[in-house]
């Protein structure tokens, strides 16, 4: 089999959300273990430069591009998929099956991931283009400049209750997203030993709960003023 | 008239010799060749495959939308094989003799003898296609015992035997098609053999779904199109399963072989009501591990789980302690009736007897499961939760369906059951190789009477099935072919195709154009009451003279008042229930005057006149020895052959199971 | 048990053949028995129809035991009814109450056009097979049943896959119209068994590039089909089909 029908065909296509998948999923442990810095309660030094690494080392910053090239594979792919899945059915039911059988989050990945994108482009436009493009203000640690991202995260958040509440309900598509797209992934990869199904399936559960929860802390946290 | 074409000889060389010294087509011509496979089941398929392989140009047909779908699937049990894997003594030999006598000595020695030998054949080819049959432990092939045998010999994949084996069949079909060897039909439906110069050429199909009518042409043809149970409306066949293809060929000249002999299964559910459009059978498998029986007492209106042990007659373990239970299914099936006729049944129609899986539940399997996990003196509801298990393992989806038709849990109630029509052990005469009367006309499977004489044991109807399309035809055939191969293809415009094809036509319009007041179904229904009630499980003289008249007047009812909504040309499945069911009314006729010919009991058919004193069917070998194959002359007219069954090795006796 | 009557209206998709616009009509029973079959309920109300000379539905039926398949009726939202691992057929009226209103739909997708009523053009899957869903043995094998063991754990989930009806209820129950579960389990079947091993890779990009082409979607694992399978097949057997699937494309060198 060539390249090309493996990703063409619709098994391929899956095994390539399996994948974007998990090295996004990977990502937020990243991420979500950096921003935890926030909480370090020395007024967002550990966490500056914590980010400050990861913006001017090397591996972090090619890395970047991969996660800007899975990110749209997964995006586009997702959405490709959601559009042709639906079109093989041109009538459908009068009644729908509803929850019957399938859980509602399983069968709203492209919705979930639809909403996880608008809060995705709402996210870079307040903290990636500033901190990459347009600037930041600068602050010294040590006698070294650094880029000031806790401010930016504190400008953001403080006395804004509309962009804390979209952030938390991005936390919240992300969690049911990766209820389902946690576990899926790996049944994708062919995942068949029933032992291993169960143990993934509790530790998707658990990380699903955990990082977007700790995700949802961060601006709840500047909000109400505990960092 | 009548030539088996049996092959001289030893018995248990016949075969070997034939195959050795048949004629052969060289793959070459092979090719040039066109095969007509009618029906997909097990027969058919296994057919259409192994012809298709040799490099034969088929076209199979089903009525149903795909291969898979034909009425073997349903079967539960079992296929039996003389592997002896069991070290129990069973052999080629064994099997051949258990039919023969199972088959109440109805049945020709040597065709059965060619079945018992390929049986072990059959095994193999199942399991090189991956069909997944039980295992044990230790990664080898499983066995059950069934009826009328006192060894370990039947092969099977939980309740779902037909299942697996069928579909092992159609993935062979379906490689064939893919390999452009074989041409499937599906939704087409034979009317009409077409026959040329007293040889069969082709047929005449029609498209159920456009309702055209198509004509084929075949240097052979094949029917492997099943039995003809539905005849009696309520039986465990498929609502589509039906006698038109073997009966188009039968008033096309092709013999119909001992018709009257049916066989009624003891273990199906009950009917409920007259809404009811079928029967379900439960394997006879679960004869292995449920005993049978009626309260000792009459009308006894306990509930079955308040009747004490004293108090419950395990009537097959009192009256036949040989084999109990597992006696064959002819004897189980009348000897349900004769408890229920006097007054024994249970459940709200008092007619039905239970099979009930308690004992062996506990003491089989339960204590078996406990000794492993090293319980000691285990308490009833430990056993009988383990016993659960493993009976579910063996029989689940059996006992879901029993629980899902009739609402109640057969691991904590007895099973109530009462025989239903199961099999047509009867169908189109052939010979030793297959081949009906007419040339190129084959019949395989149930559609032909060979192989199970007056009774059929379980786990046998499988075994002929592949026997005859895996193991047998594809040598037998090329006997004929090999002289065919200077026979160029016969267009479909030949005469013979066109006045076929217009008197199929003209059939159909005549139907539809009779537009009575009565539906196809009252009319089946009506014919299967004369039937069950008349040429049923027990036969008399009177009944059946009263049958036959019966069923003339409803031939005339229903060729004036049989309403058939719809058109021609679309898909009109009341118009294809209209063709079957008359086919069915004349098919009645045939067997009543076959069962009234026949004044002996014997296997299935049972004559009230001529029983033993403690009502055991009593054979009258000096006068009915033979194989009656009725030859049609016209409308309720009938000409009998008889072909004398000839016993070189087995001596008949009056069976005993006792 | 206990036994009751019921009326009930009906509302069944009739479409006269395939290229017809089709549209729901309501009928209404009276004095259907709870134990009647739900096939059984509809044979009734054809003899009505009939009776009133009116075309009867055409639906798909044969076994009537819960085997053959054939059987596909889509009822108040879920393929073959309310009860778990039940065909149409084996559905009886004991579901439904006094004055329930039920809704018959064929099953929807494009790769299974509707034929009339509520019978539905399901070839696609026997192409499906055509394309790899076999063991390639001519008949006449001589190797003894008994010569290759199986392990039994691994025969009794390959007998739990080949147990597929190729019904379609997965694929009218999925959002998707995937015909991955019906895949997946002959695929499974046969990788499971020695006997498929030979075969395996080709088989199973076969089987998915045929799949593709008849205009299934795509699987993402939402486990409707699992739910409705009258057979319970596991969706477990798509992750084997899924690896599967992987192994034999990435190790194929075809370029």
């Amino acid at each position: 089999m060539k390249w090309s029908d493996f990703f063409t065909s619709s098994v391929g296509k899956k095994l390539i959300m399996s994948l974007s998948g998990l090295f996004l999923i990977a990502f937020l442990v990243v991420h979500v273990g950096l921003n935890a810095c926030i909480w370090a309660m020395d007024d967002g030094v550990m966490f500056n430069k914590a980010a400050h690494f990861m913006g001017s080392n090397v591996v972090p910053r090619v890395l970047e591009i991969g996660l800007f090239a899975t990110f749209f594979l997964h995006i586009i792919q997702g959405l490709v998929l959601e559009f042709q899945n639906r079109a093989k059915r041109k009538k459908g039911y009068a009644v729908k099956m509803g929850s019957k059988g399938s859980a509602w989050y399983r069968k709203s990945m492209g919705l979930l991931g639809t909403l996880i994108l608008l809060f995705l482009i709402m996210h870079i436009a307040h903290f990636w283009v500033p901190s990459r493009i347009t600037g930041l203000e600068p602050v010294y640690i040590d006698g070294k400049e650094y880029h000031n991202l806790f401010a930016e995260m504190a400008s953001v958040f403080n006395d804004n209750l509309l962009v804390v509440i979209l952030y938390v309900l991005g936390c919240f598509s992300l969690a049911w997203h990766l209820v389902h797209g946690f576990q899926s992934a790996f049944r994708a990869l062919g995942l068949t030993n029933h032992k291993y199904i169960a143990l993934i399936n509790s530790v998707g559960i658990g990380f699903s709960v955990i990082v977007p929860l700790a995700f949802a802390l961060m601006p709840v946290s500047f909000y109400l003023g505990w960092v | 008239m009548l030539d088996s074409k049996i092959p001289a000889g030893k018995l248990e060389e016949k075969w070997v010799d034939y195959k050795g010294h048949c004629k052969l087509v060289n793959p070459a011509n092979k090719r040039k060749i066109e095969i007509i496979v009618v029906g997909t089941g097990l027969a058919g398929a296994s057919a259409a495959a192994s012809l298709g392989e040799l490099g034969y140009k088929v076209k199979a047909f089903c009525f149903q939308d795909s291969p898979r779908r034909a009425h073997s699937i349903a079967a539960q049990g079992g296929i039996n094989a003389a592997k002896n894997y069991q070290n129990d003594g069973d052999s080629v030999f064994r099997l051949f003799y258990d039919t023969i006598k199972g088959g109440d000595y109805r049945a020709r020695e040597s065709n059965v003898h060619r079945l018992a030998e390929v049986s072990v054949n059959i095994i193999d080819q199942c399991v090189a296609q991956g069909v997944p049959f039980a295992r044990e432990y230790g990664g080898l092939l499983n066995n059950r015992s069934f009826g009328g045998t006192q060894v370990k010999r039947t092969f099977y994949a939980a309740g779902q035997t037909g299942q697996q084996l069928l579909i092992g069949a159609y993935q062979a079909l379906e490689r064939q098609v893919a390999l452009g060897n074989v041409q499937m039909y599906t939704r087409h439906e034979m009317l009409d053999v077409v026959v040329i110069d007293g040889k069969a050429r082709g047929i005449i199909a029609r498209d159920l779904i456009s309702g055209k009518t198509e004509r084929h042409f075949g240097h052979a043809v094949l029917l492997c199109t099943g039995g003809y149970g539905n005849v009696f409306y309520l039986s465990t066949n498929a609502m589509g399963s039906n006698v038109t293809a073997a009966w188009k060929a039968h008033r096309k000249g092709a013999f119909f072989g001992n018709p009257c002999f049916t066989q009624i299964h003891p273990t199906c559910i009950p009917v409920t009501g007259d809404h009811q459009s079928k029967l379900t059978l439960m394997s006879e498998s679960l004869r292995n591990d449920g005993r049978i029986w009626v309260p000792k007492k009459q009308n006894d209106d306990r509930k079955a789980n308040d009747i004490p042990e004293e108090e419950r007659d395990y009537y097959l373990e009192r009256r036949y302690p040989a084999f109990g239970n597992l006696v064959p299914r002819d004897v189980a099936s009348r000897a349900a009736k004769e408890r229920c006729d006097a007054g024994f049944g249970v459940g709200t129609t008092k007619q039905a007897v239970y099979l009930d899986f308690r004992f062996n539940l506990i003491n089989k399997y339960g204590r078996v499961e406990a000794s492993k996990l090293g319980i000691e003196n285990p308490d009833e509801a430990t056993l009988v939760r383990l016993g659960k298990e493993v009976v579910k393992e063996e029989y689940g989806n059996l006992f879901d369906m029993y629980e899902k038709i009739t609402g109640e849990n057969p691991y904590e109630v007895p099973m109530r059951i009462y025989p239903a029509v199961h099999y047509t052990m009867g169908g189109l005469w052939v010979d030793y190789e297959l081949m009906t009367n007419i040339q190129g006309l084959y019949a395989l499977g149930e559609a032909n009477f060979s192989d199970h004489g007056a009774n059929r044991l379980g786990a046998s109807a499988l075994m002929q099935g592949l026997a005859d399309g895996y193991f047998v035809i594809p040598y037998t055939i090329g006997n004929y072919l090999a002289d065919e191969i200077g026979t160029k293809p016969i267009p479909t415009t030949h005469e013979a195709f066109e006045k076929a094809e217009a008197a199929v036509s003209d059939r159909i319009k005549t139907l539809i154009g009779i537009k009575g007041k009565q539906s196809v179904e009252s009319f089946h229904k009506r014919l299967g009451k004369i039937m069950w009630e008349k040429c049923g499980m027990a036969r008399n003289e009177k009944g059946l003279k009263e049958a036959i008249v019966e069923i003339q007047q409803l031939k005339k009812e229903f060729w004036s008042d049989v309403r058939i909504p719809g058109n021609i040309n679309e898909m009109n499945t009341e118009l294809d229930k209209a063709g079957r069911v008359a086919d069915f009314i004349e098919l009645g006729e045939l067997m009543c005057k076959d069962a009234l010919d026949r004044n002996e009991s014997c296997g299935g058919h049972f004559r009230e006149e001529s029983q033993t004193e403690d009502g055991e069917a009593l054979r009258h070998d000096d006068q009915y020895m033979y194989v009656a194959a009725w030859e049609y002359k016209g409308e309720s007219d009938w000409q009998l052959h008889k072909e004398k069954l000839e016993y070189e090795v087995i001596k008949p006796s009056q069976r005993n199971y006792k | 048990m206990e036994h009751y009557s019921m009326n009930l209206t009906l509302k069944v998709w009739k479409q006269q053949n395939a290229s017809a616009e089709g549209n729901f009509e309501t009928y209404q029973v009276k004095d259907i028995s709870s134990e009647m079959s739900f096939l059984e309920m509809f044979d009734v109300l054809n003899e009505q129809l009939i009776h009133d000379g009116k075309e009867p539905i055409a639906f798909d039926h044969d076994c009537r035991e819960g085997i053959c398949g054939m059987c596909s009726m889509y009822i108040n939202g879920r393929p073959h009814g309310p009860w778990h691992g039940t065909t149409t057929c084996q559905l009886h009226m004991r579901a439904f109450k006094d004055g329930d209103t039920v809704v018959v739909e064929p099953w929807r997708a494009n790769a299974f056009p509707v034929v009339k009523d509520l019978v539905v053009d399901r070839s696609s899957f026997d192409r499906i097979i055509q394309a790899g869903g076999y063991v390639s043995v001519n008949t006449g094998v001589s190797i003894d049943g008994n010569a290759i063991p199986i392990e039994k754990d691994n025969a009794d989930k390959a007998f739990a896959a080949a147990a597929c009806i190729g019904c379609g209820a997965c694929v009218a129950a999925c959002k998707n119209s995937s015909a991955m579960l019906f895949v997946s389990a002959k695929v499974s079947h046969l990788a499971l068994l020695p006997q498929g091993n030979t075969e395996r890779k080709n088989r199973v990009m076969n089987m998915v590039s045929q799949m593709d082409k008849e205009g299934f979607g795509s699987c993402t694992f939402t486990e409707a089909c699992e739910a409705v399978c009258p057979k319970e097949i596991s969706i477990t057997n798509i992750s084997r089909l899924n690896g599967e699937y992987a192994k034999a494309s990435l190790a194929s060198d075809k370029q």
